[in-house]
């Protein structure tokens, strides 16, 4: 009996062991240029650690490197969730640097938009290779059926990630999450705004069930 | 040798390339991606029968990426229909480990020439202008 026990003892060790020891998820938040995933992820890191990841802007495609913030704890009902957040540039098919023009010098311009061609490139190779689970983020006031979201989504469902969808920016007045939840009624939709703060509890109650 | 898919640009025209899916089934994931951008670049529309697998997809927009150039090629425009419903919940199919071939009409072209690219329910519109 003594025996026993003290087996049951040291393979319930081993298995904390292994489960302390494990790698914290790797979380990559996608979604198409301005939905406001920087904002988010934001949000998430100084909530958790006080730090910020990345600057915001209204100008698209300001985020042009996948930025990782390891190690954040998220606590939810006295347990503790430690994700890396993987901030990635929005995702699209086309990058003209004349739509920068009106902020910036050309130069700027063309530095900027070949600098974001390079960073969507990342991205997709980030949700290749090195990310365990999606948060899509999505702006709630744009129609959410666009050919970059469905290939998207497409993708990292053919890749077996966890996923949840982000309804950002339900503080302006056009947002629609009910038009994203019926577009991806597969997958858990969740409304927010990152940038005014609003429904993070269920936000991050969503983020540790899924990604814990 | 198989004809080339894209071939001699008419001066005043816009080349529409329809591939079948059984011609897309002979090559290699990067062969299909070439065979597309090649005739993108060329400023045709090109019309896939069966569509790219998630993971073509993905490399598309990475390659796709990599070669846009300022005042020369600024991306693509993209639309397809998905699998239908039916063949998507196959039982039998999932069963069989055989989810079958993507199967789903796809139309990609140059992004500075597709003014707008729609699509409805049932219909993919492309208006394209000539330069």
């Amino acid at each position: 009996m003594g025996l026993f026990t003290e087996l049951k003892d040291s393979i319930s060790r081993a298995t904390d062991r292994l489960f302390s020891e494990q790698e914290p998820k790797r979380i990559g938040i996608y979604g198409p240029p301005n939905a406001g995933k920087t904002t988010l992820a934001n949000r998430i890191a100084r909530d958790w650690t006080g730090d910020a990841i990345g600057t915001e802007s209204h100008i698209p495609h300001e985020t042009r490197r996948a930025r990782r913030k390891e190690n954040v704890e998220i606590e939810r009902n006295g347990k503790t969730v430690t994700i890396d957040i993987v901030d990635t540039p929005g995702v699209t098919t086309k990058v003209d640097y004349e739509e920068f023009t009106d902020e910036m010098s050309k130069d700027d311009a063309v530095r900027r938009s070949r600098e974001a061609t390079e960073g969507v490139a990342e991205a997709m190779h980030w949700l290749r290779e090195d990310v365990d689970g999606v948060i899509y983020v999505l702006d709630s006031a744009e129609d959410p059926i666009t050919q970059v979201n469905t290939m998207l989504i497409g993708i990292i469902e053919s890749r077996d990630l966890p996923v949840l969808i982000f309804a950002n920016k339900i503080d302006l007045d056009e947002s629609s999450v009910k038009r994203i939840a019926e577009a991806f009624p597969q997958h858990e939709t969740v409304p927010l705004s990152a940038k005014e703060g609003e429904n993070m509890d269920e936000v991050y109650d969503n983020i540790a069930e899924y990604f814990g | 040798m198989m004809p080339e898919a894209t071939e001699k640009e008419t001066p005043d025209g816009v080349q529409i390339d329809l591939i079948s899916g059984q011609r897309m089934d002979e090559l290699a994931s990067m062969e299909k991606i070439r065979m597309i951008l090649d005739g993108v670049h060329a400023g045709n529309i090109v019309i896939l029968e069966e569509g790219l697998t998630p993971d073509e997809e993905s490399k598309l927009i990475e390659v796709t990426m990599a070669e846009i150039s300022p005042d020369e090629f600024n991306g693509i425009e993209i639309e397809t229909y998905p699998r239908s419903a039916s063949k998507d919940s196959s039982l039998l199919g999932r069963l069989m480990g055989n989810d079958g071939p993507p199967a789903k009409l796809t139309v990609i072209g140059p992004a500075n020439q597709i003014e707008t690219l729609h699509k409805d329910e049932t219909l993919i519109s492309a208006l394209v202008s000539r330069n």
